[in-house]
């Protein structure tokens, strides 16, 4: 499709990458820049971008990926539900994650039910299907997975259906971004932003965030040179001193993104504290079903409380997510850890850093 | 997990909540909801299964055309 391959287009790639090279040598530094989406690590990786870069322009990979921040106590709370009898539905994803002790694909294959599914709507259709059983969504992902996957209790009020709920474990970009940018340790100058995650909140959502830490931000597609670009923007905001929000996915997004899909989930949902895998709390960067939907929150029908306890196993995932060390720098990476046996999630995930860097650097 | 990609929206239903979509020819049913005035022919970005945000084409056509001048001008500097 033109509007896919036109941007990549290797001839504008390597005109790019040489105005990238330009710019830079005016650096009198090193610049890191952080992408906080794992689409956007996979085809860094995938286009080996950082081929195309000059050796003072870093890229690092954020917590950009909702099942690899997805922490061991929610597996543990979903193998928990399944065990006991419920019918559990997820993305495919979710299923090699480690919790404490097995992940939902080893339970299911001892006879546990788990259905995986592309469309959360597939979760309505099993709950009017088996009227006499209980239903439970896997409820994860970033403000582009939120609505679709909150339009499971809008159908199910709707249509009277009372036999499913979902276990929330939804995370959102702004405030992760907040939490790496005030690590003194990881110094990171500048964010590449998710392409999907800001056509549901908008290029204007990361303003207050440039206003308070003052690092340029750029929302960039997926293509390489969306991403290129993206970089390219980021680098002259820096030789000028200026940090501020740039929208180079004008094709998608908007500055005040999608109204009528933010209206949607903020019906539904409120902000919380979320526990990131790897992190820890992060203030304010989730959201849980406002009281009045309580009977959709499966962790309460079910009186269950997730416990976010963390086993080490020597799995480097935090560092990893929070850009401090690249997966080969991981002793375990592609010996004891690699997709077919993961240790973490990182390397579970398609999207996943490890994963990304495991398919790309053969 | 956030990957979606442009698809042309091919028909949609009465109470305009659904309708189907297409990608080089490849043809899938899309809830609509999510998103302000669906009409047959938009290209919409899709995520399971939602139609998440519109395409819009012009936006498009204004960045490839700026990423070809680039590469032309490029071109005539070696
Ligand atoms: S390589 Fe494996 S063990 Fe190491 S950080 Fe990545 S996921 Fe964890």
């Amino acid at each position: 499709m033109k509007y896919i391959d036109g941007f990549r287009n290797s001839e504008s790639e390597v005109a790019v990458s040489r105005q990238i090279k330009e710019l830079a040598s005016a650096l009198d530094r090193q610049v890191t820049i952080m992408e906080v989406c794992g689409t956007h690590t996979m085809s860094i990786a995938k286009f080996a971008i950082r081929n195309l870069l000059p050796e003072n322009i870093r890229l690092v990979s954020g917590p950009g990926c909702p099942v690899c921040v997805t922490p061991q106590g929610y597996i543990n709370t979903a193998l928990e539900l399944a065990m006991g009898g419920k019918i559990i539905m997820t993305f495919a994803d979710m299923m090699n994650v480690p919790g404490t002790k097995s992940s939902l694909s080893s339970i299911r294959s001892s006879g546990a039910r788990i259905e995986t599914c592309y469309s959360p709507e597939s979760a309505i259709e099993a709950a009017v299907k088996n009227p006499d059983d209980e239903v439970v969504f896997l409820g994860v992902g970033f403000e582009t997975t939120i609505g679709p996957v909150i339009s499971i209790v809008s159908s199910a009020c709707a249509r009277n259906i009372r036999n499913i709920s979902l276990l929330t474990s939804f995370k959102v970009i702004p405030p992760a971004m907040e939490a790496l940018a005030a690590d003194k340790e990881l110094r990171i100058d500048a964010f590449l932003c998710p392409a999907h995650v800001s056509a549901i909140i908008g290029a204007d959502a990361y303003r207050p965030f440039v206003a308070k830490y003052h690092r340029p931000c750029v929302v960039a597609g997926f293509e390489p040179l969306d991403i290129l670009g993206g970089i390219k923007s980021i680098i002259e905001q820096v030789l000028k001193g200026e940090a501020k929000v740039e929208n180079n996915y004008s094709r998608v997004v908007k500055d005040e993104g999608n109204p009528k899909a933010m209206s949607f989930i903020n019906k539904y949902l409120e902000p919380a504290d979320s526990y990131w895998r790897g992190i820890g709390i992060i203030p304010e960067s989730g959201m849980s079903l406002k009281n009045e939907f309580s009977p959709f929150d499966a962790e309460k029908r079910f009186g269950m409380t997730i416990v976010n306890d963390e086993e080490k196993k020597g799995c480097r995932c935090g560092d990893v997510l929070k850009g401090k060390i690249v997966p080969p720098d991981c002793p375990l990476f592609a010996t004891k850890c690699t997709p077919s046996s993961p240790v973490g999630p990182c390397m579970v995930s398609s999207e996943g850093t490890c994963a990304a860097y495991y398919k790309y650097s053969k | 997990m956030c990957l979606a990609v442009p698809m042309k929206i091919i028909s949609i239903s009465t109470d305009r909540a659904t309708g189907s979509a297409d990608f080089d020819g490849v043809k899938r049913d899309v809830n609509l909801t999510l998103i302000e005035n669906p009409c047959v022919g938009d290209y919409v970005i899709i995520h399971a299964g939602f139609a998440i945000e519109k395409f819009n084409v012009e936006e498009a056509e204004k960045q490839l055309e700026i990423f070809h001048e680039l590469a032309e001008a490029m071109e005539g500097q070696k």
